[in-house]
């Protein structure tokens, strides 16, 4: 006969537990605490921020998500190999194709699986366009945030849509794209494909100078970006950042260089690199970022071969890899993004694991945001580019 | 043509008994200004938001009437028909108040704006002084909106806006002094007479002098401090966690907010076109013929469309670099300018005036503004690429 | 000096206002529902049937082999098979769906049915809407509201309605050859008569020598 009550009973949430730095106990009744709640014009999704305040200071700040699990995990072991494609995409939701890139990727480590050219040259078309497209809406969402009432937002929206209508007539879908399959992709580009695709890559330079001549020297985005929100070398490398988060800090790390997966060697693309690791910086190598992914599209869509799109050897239904572990990881936009996937030989995968680039960059926010005002809390959580579907799962 | 209104008002005025005739003509007088100028609000709100809209590539509204133009209408009739929300812990007698103290002076301030040849309500000898005292008057609103709401965000926010507001009153004023002494009475009507006369062609507008200019450009960005405009629309940011003093009014006393804040631009525009852009006079001589309101409305509607246009560009600056700049760039060059119109009127008229005045405008702008900057190690940057 | 950039942006603002008057790439609005853009043709929103011919009972090409509903990855397919046959494009007797039902709020469009029939029954419709009022009933389709016939497959996907065509076709005629060649044999079977049971003694001496 056990004495436990019904209802479960949670101890009351202290939110000054640990004082924070450089505050007494005498000054801590002056400290406010707020909560950017879920529901926030400007946190990128359902994410929660416990900021504690002293005047306009920020003093200590608790992120708080989880608002948007979804189990994908646990799903991904119940649900065969193929079955857990669909649900990579809706992980970052912005960026379908590189999540079902790298998932693909894992799973042909695990399988042993040969990728035909034209497969691969697709792929990297793919990435390079989505790739695009995401710091295009990063810029805009940063500005949003900054207030400028929505107009780059627009402006990066509208060459969006062209992308996306890309994206619709090869894969059938906007966002969702599902496109990747294991050993190459699910269907040939219809025809007419390259010349729209080199259409869109054309007038993308265009747009860039006008987003540029926008924004660049604004003395308003200067002051409002420059030093805030500084990350050191050593700090990024500690907490293990990747993406354009890093590279803005100054190291040279960029998957596509460092792994040499997929047929990357063949293009001849830069890596930018920032000196001071502030919000501007990173803003900066994301347009820079775009202009590289400009030249990989030129070069890929100028020398792409024909052939076969999957290897003749990838099953559909009823694919069991042998037993094994692999680790495969991309330069998703938002960073490395990694899948981890542990096979027992049956249809579904034992363990089944994401290594989510948003998740892993927001565990220096507190670091980021100490010190500064309230309103650039948001400026440092815009450029830091979280999508909730990749840190949630 | 011209003298069109007034004509009618004293036709309208001699219907009443002899006695009551001048507490006619002043009723008169204040029905025409609420309805043109509530018009004028509708108006604005419509065109603001279909301005953005084709500055951001999309259409704005354009389901509610004509072109969208009954959009006023709609955005009125719901704002009538929701629930008055008061908290239950807020003082209701201020919460109540506040949108009234912020709507009365607002509309008392345009009393003084002559808006055509003998089309002002009130013709006092000391109009810019009373524009602004009124216009003051219109921060104790905030505040108690702030304070009555039992909101501490509310609160922190409504503190920001006075502290924006009473920071701006500085320059915006001391870029009028400018005006005023140049033109030697403050009575608005007076000012407006000393900008006619045509100079081969152009205009004797204060705006076309070097310390005209700068006293200009100063004055609308103090101006658009005031009315809370973007790039200076921290108060009611909506990216930040502090929505704004208003963040507790909802239905109509939103509208009543909304009103008195875009009143307040035209109130402002209104002064900065009385003091330097030469009243209700034409631009050219040969256009003297079109009526004197149509000007001052045409100069008033290309204020607001810079208004609009500027929102549309701009993000917004944060509190502590909007004090900055109050104080360490607009006040420095407000006072430089009133020492350069001085100069100005002293030295008589001639080419060496205006090379020493521009100079003294030129010089002083290239320095603060590279200060601003320098202090804060902020400037262009250029990048590296890896190897 | 200060202010430059802001300039510079106030130009690149101005021109979108200006442009979006004379610039169709400036104004990129589609007044929907007025104006529709054309759908894609590889396009996807949610399955449908496939059916030959008028009637969606007879020509239904599903032979409920349930693969797809295993395959779902959301599990929204509801198939239960029939208890008899009926003939195929080919003449073959095969099962059908006594019910299929496809639930419109837990599908998630991946595409994944499509890929695994080996049928060619079940195609992607582009129709996306397909809201109803009714929470709880109007949302799972059945095997009626799904059924379209096969000419509306032809409009909506020319290129994958051809290479589907091209293959039933192709079983058609094997199948119809292999008739055929089965009925031609037959035919030669029932031609030579039947040895009688005295006829076959004459025969076996005759050939035994």
């Amino acid at each position: 006969m056990n004495s436990e009550p019904d209802t479960l009973t949670l101890p009351e949430p202290k939110s000054f537990e640990l004082l924070p730095k450089g505050i007494d106990s005498n000054q801590a009744g002056d400290l406010l605490e707020v909560s950017m709640g879920p529901q926030h014009p400007s946190t990128h999704g359902v994410f929660r921020m416990d900021v504690v305040l002293d005047g306009e200071r920020v003093v200590k700040l608790k992120p708080v998500f989880g608002y948007l699990h979804r189990n994908h995990e646990k799903i991904g072991e119940n649900t065969t190999y193929l079955g857990s494609m669909p649900y990579t995409d809706r992980l970052d939701y912005f960026c379908s194709l590189t999540n079902n890139w790298a998932y693909a990727l894992t799973v042909e480590k695990l399988a042993g699986l040969q990728i035909p050219e034209r497969a691969e040259y697709i792929r990297v078309i793919t990435a390079e366009l989505t790739r695009l497209q995401n710091h295009a809406c990063l810029g805009g969402f940063l500005l949003q945030d900054m207030g400028a009432s929505g107009t780059p937002l627009m402006y990066a929206f509208r060459e969006r849509e062209k992308i996306l209508d890309l994206f619709e007539s090869l894969t059938g879908a906007r966002m969702m794209c599902n496109y990747m399959r294991f050993g190459g992709c699910r269907c040939d580009l219809p025809s007419g494909w390259i010349e729209q695709a080199k259409q869109v890559v054309e007038s993308f330079p265009k747009f860039l100078d006008e987003f540029e001549a926008l924004l660049n020297e604004n003395e308003i985005l200067m002051t409002r970006t420059q030093g805030v929100g500084v990350v050191s070398k050593a700090l990024a490398v500690n907490a293990s950042i990747t993406g354009p988060m890093l590279r803005a800090t100054g190291v040279n790390y960029d998957i596509r260089k460092v792994d040499h997966y997929g047929i990357y060697d063949r293009f001849a693309f830069r890596v930018p690199l920032g000196a001071h690791g502030d919000v501007y910086d990173r803003y900066m190598i994301r347009v820079l970022e775009m202009r590289e992914s400009v030249k990989i599209l030129q070069q890929a869509l100028r020398d792409i071969p024909g052939g076969p799109i999957v290897d003749p050897k990838a099953k559909l239904r009823g694919f069991r890899p042998k037993p094994g572990e692999a680790y495969g990881r991309i330069e998703a936009p938002k960073g490395e993004l990694g899948f981890y996937l542990i096979s027992d030989g049956s249809p579904n995968p034992y363990r089944y694991r994401v290594r989510p680039p948003s998740l892993i960059n927001l565990t220096v926010l507190e670091d980021m945001c100490l010190g500064h005002l309230v309103g650039d809390v948001v400026v440092i959580l815009g450029s830091v580019d979280i999508v909730l579907g990749e840190v949630d799962r | 043509m011209d003298q069109l209104p007034i004509t009618f008002k004293h036709w309208l005025v001699e219907f009443a008994p002899a006695e009551y005739q001048p507490l006619v003509s002043a009723i008169i007088s204040t029905a025409a200004i609420i309805g043109v100028f509530a018009s004028l609000f509708a108006l604005t709100t419509v065109l603001e938001r279909k301005g953005l809209g084709r500055i951001q590539n999309r259409y704005g509204p354009n389901r509610v009437g004509p072109f969208g133009f009954f959009q006023p209408i709609a955005d009125g009739v719901k704002a009538l028909i929701k629930e008055d929300i008061v908290p239950r812990a807020a003082d209701n007698l201020v919460h109540f108040m506040a949108p009234l103290v912020l709507v009365a002076p607002v509309f008392l301030a345009l009393a003084v704006i002559p808006m055509g040849r003998n089309l002002v309500a009130l013709d006092m000898g000391g109009g810019v002084l009373f524009f602004f005292a009124v216009g003051a008057a219109t921060e104790l609103s905030v505040f108690m909106a702030g304070w009555s709401s039992r909101n501490k965000y509310s609160l922190l926010g409504a503190m920001r806006a006075i502290a924006q507001m009473i920071s701006y009153e500085v320059p915006l004023i001391i870029s009028s002094v400018s005006v005023i002494m140049i033109a030697g009475s403050l009575s608005t009507v007076r000012i407006v007479e000393a900008q006619a006369g045509y100079d081969g062609g152009l205009p004797h507008w204060f705006v076309l002098t070097p310390w005209g200019l700068a006293g200009f450009f100063l004055f609308m960005i103090a101006a658009a401090a005031e009315s809370n405009r973007s790039p200076f629309d921290l108060p009611e940011g909506e990216s930040e966690i502090i929505a704004g003093y208003y963040i507790e009014y909802s239905g109509f006393k939103f509208a009543l907010f909304f009103l008195g804040e875009y009143i307040g631009m035209f109130a402002v525009s209104g002064m900065a076109i009385t003091l330097f852009l030469g009243g209700w006079h034409a631009p050219f001589e040969f256009l003297t013929w079109v009526p004197s309101y149509i000007w001052f409305f045409g100069k008033l509607l290309t204020l607001i469309a810079v208004f609009i246009w500027v929102r549309g560009t701009l993000p917004r600056l944060r509190m502590d670099q909007l004090m900055n700049f109050a104080w360490k760039f607009m006040l420095p060059m407000a006072l430089i300018n009133l020492l350069t119109a001085g100069i100005w009127h002293l030295l008589g008229p001639g080419f060496s005036r205006w090379l020493i005045c521009s100079i003294l405008v030129l010089g002083p702008y290239w320095i603060l503004g590279r200060a601003l900057f320098q202090a804060k190690n902020v400037g262009k940057r250029i990048y590296q690429y890896a190897e | 000096m200060l202010g430059e950039g802001i300039i510079k942006g106030m130009v690149e603002t101005a021109r979108n206002f200006a442009g979006s008057f004379v610039d169709e790439d400036r104004l990129t609005t589609v007044q929907y529902p007025e104006e529709r853009l054309p759908q894609k043709e590889a396009a996807r929103n949610f399955p449908f049937l496939v059916y030959d011919g008028k009637d969606p009972e007879a020509g239904l090409r599903c032979v409920a082999c349930q693969i797809c509903e295993k395959e779902c990855p959301p599990q929204c397919i509801y198939i239960t098979k029939s208890k008899d046959r009926k003939p195929d494009h080919a003449g073959k007797p095969q099962f059908f769906p006594a019910v299929f039902d496809i639930d419109v709020s837990v599908c998630m469009s991946c595409q994944i049915c499509v890929e695994v029939c080996p049928f060619d029954a079940i195609k992607m419709d582009t129709e996306f809407e397909l809201s109803t009022d009714d929470r709880f009933g109007d949302l799972l389709q059945h095997k009626e509201d799904l059924a379209r016939p096969n000419t509306y497959f032809q409009k909506l996907h020319p290129t994958d309605a051809a290479e589907s065509d091209a293959r039933l076709a192709a079983e058609r005629a094997k199948a119809e050859a292999k008739q055929k060649a089965d009925a031609e044999a037959k035919a030669k079977a029932a031609a030579v008569p039947k040895p009688s049971p005295a006829q076959v003694s004459n025969v076996v001496p005759a050939l035994a020598k």
